[in-house]
C-alpha cells in the first residue's frame, strides 16, 4: 500500500515538474516580420508569444508576460514551420544502400498494408538537415514497388525525438501515368483498371468475407478503405493533361474521394477542369523540361496559372529525403514566374496543412495553434536565407546536425595543430 | 578545292615525293562549323556589374563591339551606331559555364532511346567522345540558356573508369554538335573514382573494388605511356631518317641502299585520348567525391606525368582543399546534393566556399537539366551558407565559381569568363541580383549577338522537338 502511494505521488510530482520547466515555459520573439498566414497577414515589428507548446497570441500588441524568454527578431523575418507535403524523409539514410533504404518494397506481398510509420526513423540524418532548414513538419510517403499503391503515409515532426508522429495512417498515393502504366501491367488503361477495382474492393471490404476473385489482399483492402471512402486523401501521380482528365472524371464519378494530384507538369492544360473539381495540385515549380512524353508541356508558369484558376497548389521537392529542405527554393521560382509571395509561402507551410486535415493546429501563426514557428535571417524564400531559431511544439530545436559538425571539424585546414582532426 | 590541291603538290614535291611523309594524326576531325550570329555594337548603361574576376561594380558601363567587350567603365562614350540598353537595376555578369553536364547525352524526353552518355561496355573507354552522342535538339540547352548558360562542357557519365572525351560547346542552336563546339577548346577526358565503376562492373569481369579501379587506372596508363613513346620515337627515328635521307643524296658514292622510312605505330583511338591527356592537350576532369580517393588519384597522376585539372563532385573537397591548392586543381561542386551513396553522405553546405575560401579552385557544377538553369542561385546558397559559418566571401568572389574559374579549367579562360576587354561578349544581363531566387535572365549575348531575351519571343529558341507539342514557344 504505502509502495503504491509513494509511486503515485512520485508520478503527480514528476508530471507537475514536466509541466512546469518544459511546458510552461514562455517565450515571446519580438519584432519581426511576422508571417501569419492568416487575415493578420503580414504583422511587421509583431509579437509571437508562445506558451505551453502552443502560440498564445500573435499581433503587434501583444503584452508579454514576467519572466517569458525573449527572442529579438527585429531585422528578421517570423513564420509557421515549414510544412513538406511529400518527402521520404527518415525512411533513407543512404538511397543507395538497400540496407539503410525502406522507402519501397519491391518484393512484398502487400501494398497499402505496409505503414510508411513503421519505417520511420527519427535519427535518421535527413530529419536534422531538414529541420535546421526551417521544416518542422512533413508528409512521409513510401515508394510504390511491385504494386501501382504505396502503403500508408504519415506526418512526422522533425524533432528528431522517437515519438514524432503527428498523424499516422494520414494518406495513400498511388502511381498513374507512365509509371503507373508500367508497374500495373504496360498500359494506362491497365493502371486505371486497377484502381478503379482497388477502390470497390476495398470499399466493400468486410473481414473474414474475402471475395475469392479479390486483388487486393484483406489487410491491403483494410488499409485502402479509408481513403477509398473519402475518409484520408489519395495522392495520385499523374503528369500528362490527359492523365490528369481522367482523375477528373474519376473524382467525379466518385465524388466521396479526396484526391489530391501529385506533379501535374500539364496540369495548367486543365486548370479550370482541377479547379472545378475542387483538386489540389502538390508540384514542383522548377519542373520545365519535356523530362518524359508525358511532361510535353511543362512550364515554371505552371503554379501561377494553376492558382489563378482557383487550384490548391502546395509544393515540395517531391519525395526527397535528403533534399526536402529545397522547398523554398521551389516557392521561390514559382514567384519568379508569376505566383503570388504570400500563396507561394501558404504552398510550403498552411496549403499542406490543409490538404491532410490539419490547418487547425499546423501551417499558421494564430491564437492555439501548435507552436512550430521559425525566425529566419531574410525572406524565406530567398536562396540567401536561413533560419536562426527554429521552434516544434514550442520547443527550442538545436541547429547543429551531422553536416555542421563535418563542417566545423574541417572549417581551417591550416590551423596548426599536432591532433589528427579526429580529435576535433 | 584549287588552292588546296596547289597546296597539297607543293608539299609533296617539297618533301620529296620519293619517299613516305611523316604521319601525324588529324587531332580534331571534327571540327567546329561555329559562326557567331551577327552582332551590332551594344552598350549597356548604369549596370551593377559582377566581373567574373572577383570584383563588384556599381553604376557600371559596358560596351560590346564585333563580338567582342571592348569597355568597361564609368560614363563610357557611345559610339554612333550602339544600342543603346538601360542597365539601371539590372545587374550584369559574364555568361555562365557549367563544366559538368549531360545536355544533348542524356536529352529530354529521358527516354531510353536517349541514353547516349554511357559507353557501358568496358571500364575502359576512352576511345569515345561525348560529341558523338549530343542531340543537338535537347530542349535542354534552350532552357539552360535561360539561366544565363552561355557554353558547357558536355561529359560522359561515370559508369567507367576512362569514360571518353569530354566536348566543350558554346550554348547555341544548332543543326549539329559541330556548330556548337566551341572553336579551339580544347577536349576533356572524363575518368571516375570510387562506387559508379566498381558497382557496374564488379559482376562484368570487374573492376570490383576500389582496389581494382586503382590497378586498372595504372595498368591503362602504363600501356598509354607506352604508346606516347612509341610515337615519339617514331618522330624522332623519321626526323633522323630525313636527314640521312638528305645526307645520302649528297653523297653518290654511298652504295648502301637507302633505309626505309620509319613505320609509324598502329593507330589506337584509345590511347590516342591518354597521349593527349599526357602530351598536356586533353585535360582531365575526373568524377571522384571521397577526400582520400582524390589524394590517391593525385598521387597517380604524378606517377604517370600529367595533371588533374578538376575532380567532379567532390563532395569531400573541404577535407582537402589544402591539397586542391597546392596541387593547382579544380573541385568542380554542388551547393547541396548528396547522401545518395555512401561515397557522398558527408555532404556539407559549406563545401565549395571552403574550398575557396583555402585558396583553391571552386567551380559550381550542375550535372542536371534542372540544375543548369540556376547554378547563379547554387552559388548564392553556398555562399550565404558560407558566410553564415563565419567565412568572409564576397558575392563578386562568388561569380568566379560560375564563370572565370570554369573557363580556365576548360582552357578557354583567354577568350571567355569574365567582362574584360578584348573577350568574347559572353554576357547576361539580369532583371537583379542574381543571388536571388527572383531575379532571371532577360538578355543573354553569346559573341555579341542576343541568343535569348526573355522580352522578346523571336529570341527565344525552340528546339525541332518541341515544334507542335504541347506548350510549344510557352513560357518556360
Amino acid at each position: 500500500m504505502s509502495i503504491f502511494k509513494t509511486t503515485a505521488a512520485t508520478i503527480a510530482l514528476l508530471g507537475f515538474g514536466f509541466a512546469t520547466s518544459a511546458l510552461a515555459q514562455t517565450i515571446a520573439i519580438t519584432g519581426g516580420n511576422v508571417v501569419t498566414n492568416t487575415t493578420q497577414g503580414h504583422v511587421i515589428g509583431g509579437t509571437v508569444l508562445i506558451q505551453d507548446g502552443k502560440i498564445l497570441a500573435v499581433g503587434a500588441d501583444v503584452i508579454i508576460p514576467d519572466g517569458a524568454t525573449t527572442i529579438d527578431a527585429s531585422g528578421k523575418w517570423v513564420t509557421p514551420g515549414l510544412f513538406t507535403p511529400l518527402s521520404q524523409v527518415g525512411l533513407v539514410e543512404v538511397s543507395a544502400e538497400a540496407s539503410t533504404n525502406d522507402a519501397s518494397a519491391n518484393k512484398s506481398k502487400f501494398s497499402t498494408a505496409l505503414d510508411g510509420a513503421d519505417s520511420f526513423n527519427p535519427k535518421a540524418e535527413a530529419v536534422a538537415i531538414t529541420k535546421i532548414e526551417g521544416m518542422t513538419r512533413m508528409a512521409v510517403t513510401t515508394g510504390t514497388g511491385a504494386n501501382i499503391f504505396s502503403g500508408s503515409g504519415f506526418i512526422a515532426d522533425t524533432s528528431g525525438a522517437l515519438n514524432s508522429i503527428t498523424k499516422g495512417k494520414a494518406f495513400i498515393a498511388v502511381q498513374m501515368g507512365e509509371r503507373g502504366a508500367n508497374i500495373a501491367g504496360g498500359s494506362r488503361s491497365a493502371a486505371w483498371a486497377y484502381l478503379r477495382n482497388a477502390l470497390a474492393e476495398a470499399r466493400s471490404y468486410r473481414p473474414g468475407r474475402e471475395r475469392e476473385d479479390a486483388l487486393l489482399t484483406g489487410p491491403d483492402a483494410m488499409a485502402l478503405k479509408s481513403a477509398a471512402e473519402g475518409r484520408m486523401p489519395l495522392l495520385v501521380y499523374v503528369h500528362r493533361a490527359s492523365d490528369l482528365m481522367t482523375l477528373i472524371r474519376l473524382q467525379k464519378t466518385h465524388p466521396k474521394l479526396d484526391l489530391v494530384a501529385v506533379g501535374a507538369a500539364e496540369g495548367w492544360m486543365v486548370a479550370d477542369e482541377l479547379a472545378a473539381a475542387g483538386i489540389p495540385v502538390i508540384m514542383q515549380p522548377q519542373d520545365n523540361l519535356p523530362g518524359s512524353f508525358e511532361s510535353l508541356g511543362a512550364t515554371m508558369t505552371n503554379a501561377a496559372r494553376l492558382h489563378k484558376a482557383g487550384v490548391t497548389v502546395a509544393i515540395a521537392q517531391i519525395g526527397e529525403a535528403f533534399n526536402a529542405r529545397l522547398a523554398p527554393q521551389q516557392a521561390g521560382a514559382a514567384v519568379a514566374n508569376g505566383l503570388d509571395w504570400d500563396v507561394a509561402f501558404a504552398a510550403i507551410t498552411s496549403t499542406p496543412a490543409q490538404i491532410f486535415g490539419l490547418e487547425d493546429k499546423l501551417g499558421s501563426l494564430a491564437s492555439g495553434m501548435t507552436a512550430d514557428v521559425v525566425v529566419w535571417d531574410g525572406d524565406p524564400l530567398e536562396v540567401m536565407s536561413s533560419p536562426d531559431h527554429v521552434f516544434i511544439d514550442g520547443k527550442a530545436q538545436s541547429l547543429t546536425s551531422r553536416q555542421t559538425k563535418l563542417r566545423d571539424r574541417y572549417m581551417d585546414l591550416d590551423k596548426a595543430s599536432e591532433k589528427p582532426f579526429a580529435f576535433r | 578545292m584549287i588552292k588546296q590541291l596547289a597546296l597539297a603538290s607543293v608539299l609533296v614535291v617539297a618533301s620529296n615525293a620519293a619517299y613516305a611523309q611523316m604521319v601525324e594524326i588529324d587531332k580534331n576531325p571534327f571540327p567546329s562549323t561555329y559562326n557567331p550570329m551577327p552582332s551590332g555594337t551594344v552598350l549597356i548603361r548604369n549596370a551593377h556589374v559582377f566581373d567574373g574576376l572577383g570584383s563588384e561594380m556599381t553604376n557600371t558601363d559596358i560596351l560590346m563591339q564585333d563580338g567582342k567587350i571592348s569597355a568597361l567603365g564609368e560614363d563610357l562614350a557611345a559610339p554612333d551606331e550602339a544600342t543603346i540598353i538601360d542597365g539601371t537595376d539590372k545587374w550584369v555578369t559574364p555568361g555562365i559555364i557549367d563544366v559538368h553536364s549531360h545536355l544533348g547525352v542524356y536529352a529530354s524526353p529521358g527516354v531510353r532511346a536517349h541514353s547516349d552518355g554511357n559507353e557501358v561496355t568496358s571500364p575502359v573507354t576512352s576511345e569515345v567522345s561525348s560529341e558523338h552522342g549530343v542531340w543537338p535538339h535537347d530542349p535542354g540547352f534552350n532552357r539552360a540558356r535561360a539561366g544565363g548558360v552561355t557554353a558547357m562542357l558536355v561529359l560522359p557519365g561515370s559508369a567507367n573508369l576512362f569514360g571518353g572525351r569530354g566536348t566543350v560547346l558554346k550554348n547555341v542552336p544548332s543543326r549539329t554538335v559541330q556548330g556548337m563546339k566551341f572553336p579551339g577548346a580544347p577536349y576533356a577526358l572524363k575518368m571516375a573514382c570510387g562506387e559508379n565503376p566498381k558497382r557496374v562492373y564488379g559482376q562484368k569481369g570487374g573492376p570490383g573494388s576500389r582496389m581494382g579501379n586503382v590497378a586498372r587506372y595504372r595498368k591503362t596508363w602504363v600501356k598509354a605511356v607506352d604508346y606516347k613513346k612509341s610515337w615519339d620515337n617514331y618522330r624522332d627515328d623519321y626526323v633522323k631518317w630525313e636527314e640521312k635521307q638528305a645526307d645520302g643524296k649528297k653523297d653518290k658514292g654511298d652504295k648502301d641502299k637507302p633505309a626505309k622510312a620509319p613505320k609509324a605505330p598502329k593507330r589506337d583511338l584509345q590511347m590516342e585520348t591518354l597521349m593527349g591527356v599526357l602530351d598536356g592537350e586533353i585535360i582531365v576532369n575526373m568524377h571522384c567525391y571521397r577526400a582520400d580517393e582524390m589524394a590517391q588519384i593525385i598521387d597517380m597522376s604524378k606517377e604517370f606525368g600529367y595533371h588533374v585539372g578538376a575532380f567532379h563532385h567532390g563532395v569531400e573537397a573541404y577535407k582537402i582543399a589544402d591539397l586542391l591548392r597546392e596541387n593547382d586543381t579544380c573541385a568542380a561542386m554542388w551547393a547541396d546534393w548528396g547522401g545518395f551513396k555512401m561515397e557522398a553522405y558527408d555532404s556539407i553546405r559549406e563545401n565549395i566556399p571552403l574550398v575557396h575560401n583555402a585558396g583553391a579552385c571552386a567551380i559550381v557544377h550542375s550535372d542536371s537539366g534542372v540544375g543548369i538553369q540556376r547554378l547563379n542561385q547554387e552559388a548564392a546558397k553556398a555562399l550565404a551558407d558560407g558566410n553564415k559559418a563565419g567565412l568572409d566571401i564576397s558575392q563578386g568572389a562568388a561569380w568566379t565559381w560560375l564563370s572565370s574559374n570554369p573557363a580556365k579549367l576548360l582552357g578557354i579562360g583567354d577568350e571567355t569568363g569574365a567582362l574584360e576587354p578584348g573577350l568574347n561578349a559572353d554576357v547576361v544581363v539580369w532583371s537583379g541580383n542574381p543571388f536571388s531566387v527572383y531575379s532571371r535572365a532577360e538578355t543573354v549575348f553569346v559573341d555579341g549577338a542576343i541568343m535569348y531575351n526573355r522580352n522578346d519571343k523571336s529570341y527565344q529558341a525552340v528546339s525541332d522537338f518541341e515544334l507542335g507539342q504541347p506548350g510549344e514557344g510557352d513560357d518556360k
